[in-house]
């Protein structure tokens, strides 16, 4: 098999990691996850409360007590979920339409620093937070 | 009929800009696409270049962008065409010259997926025999003729020239659900890859494009589900 020297032709397919094959999973499952946490997050947040009543004693109140850690973890996954879900979309945004180099390097660094300092960042709140 | 054309002509010198230059035929309005730029090429400038084979859907040499989608021209009728009808070459492909695209990457990866059929167990007195539900299940990828036309119409391909392409996929399909085949896990590491099928985005260029109406994005999907079964 002669290799192909043109750059619009390609080279041959290589094999390597499932990581896209993760990815991909992950999409779908977080997708359905957020789904129905979204739906339980408007249920609580907008219908049974009201924006009008929510403040922050509201949620010190939410995540102390018996149920604290439900909660915590609740609004964990959330957060977490829609990260991730979020920057592996931008992923695929980024590699779709910058070709690779500078600029590919560049945009995905910014966004994995991000994603990695939102996550830290919330997680330590949410589990860290002790009220007033 | 009077059939007016616009083709898109492209120099085999890379220095030289292509151009979009007007024809105008008489044909029979049954007449095919193939026809009137044989045509064309008969008549007024012999220097159009273009493949064509079979002339009949078969061969899947002259797989082309016809007002902007990709059809074979011998399958395409004039009256079925808003005029003038453009004329380009297919894209994402090198053009080698005016409707002459450079299809070796192309061929390269429809044989790095091993397209034909692996079985190292002693054959059978007579033949290796299936049932006709097995035989069912790849019926739809057996049509490719590997005209190129759904790889050119995907825009993962156009934007990433490295991506193994819906062809490809198409073709590894017709041998990973072949029930007589053992190299399905083979083909299945070569097409796992961030170049094999996760680059597809479900966009569907390549079913509306096949010209064989081969259901190419659910063949892709289907070994989508096969990656995900085999590692999950
Ligand atoms: S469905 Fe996949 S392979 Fe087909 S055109 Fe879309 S991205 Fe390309
Ligand atoms: S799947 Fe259809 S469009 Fe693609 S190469 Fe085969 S025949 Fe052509
Ligand atoms: S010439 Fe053979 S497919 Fe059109």
């Amino acid at each position: 098999m002669t290799e192909p020297s043109d750059i619009r032709a390609g080279r041959p397919i290589p094999t390597g990691s499932s990581f896209e094959l993760f990815a991909w999973f992950f999409m779908r499952v977080s997708g359905v996850l957020l789904l129905l946490l979204a739906l339980g997050h408007l249920a609580v947040m907008h219908l049974i409360n009201s924006i009008h009543t929510i403040d922050y004693d509201f949620v010190a109140e939410r995540w102390s007590g018996d149920w604290g850690m439900f909660w915590r973890s609740y609004d964990w996954l959330l957060l977490s979920l829609a990260l991730l879900h979020g920057s592996n979309g931008l992923r695929t945004i980024l590699d779709d339409f910058i070709r690779p180099g500078g600029w590919r390097t560049f945009w995905m660094s910014v966004l994995y620093s991000a994603t990695f300092i939102f996550l830290a960042v919330g997680s330590i709140i949410v589990f860290t937070f002790s009220p007033l | 009929m009077e059939a007016r054309f616009k083709i898109l002509r492209t120099p085999p010198d890379p220095k030289e800009k292509p151009t979009y230059v007007d024809y105008t035929v008489t044909a029979e309005p049954t007449d095919r696409v193939l026809d009137a730029l044989l045509e064309i090429k008969g008549t007024i400038d012999g220097t159009l270049t273009l493949r064509k084979s079979c002339a009949h859907g078969v061969c899947g040499s002259d797989g082309m962008r016809i007002n902007g989608a990709n059809r074979l021209a011998c399958k395409v009728l004039l009256k079925n065409l808003a005029q003038p009808i453009v004329i380009e070459p297919m894209k994402g492909f090198r053009v080698i010259k005016d409707l002459v695209v450079d299809m070796d990457g192309f061929f390269a990866k429809y044989r790095a997926v091993r397209p034909y059929l692996v079985n190292d167990e002693p054959p059978p007195p007579a033949e290796r025999t299936q049932s006709e539900a097995d035989r069912a299940r790849f019926e739809d990828t057996t049509k490719c003729i590997l005209c190129g036309c759904c790889t050119t119409a995907c825009p993962s391909f156009w934007s990433d020239p490295d991506f193994a392409g819906p062809a490809s996929i198409v073709q590894a399909h017709r041998f990973i659900f072949d029930s007589r085949d053992r190299a399905a896990e083979e083909r299945l590491d070569i097409l796992n890859g961030k170049e094999g099928v996760w680059r597809c985005r479900t966009i569907f260029n390549c079913t509306d494009a096949c010209p064989r109406g081969i259901e190419v994005t659910r063949a892709i999907g289907e070994v989508k589900r096969k990656q995900l079964y085999r590692k999950i």
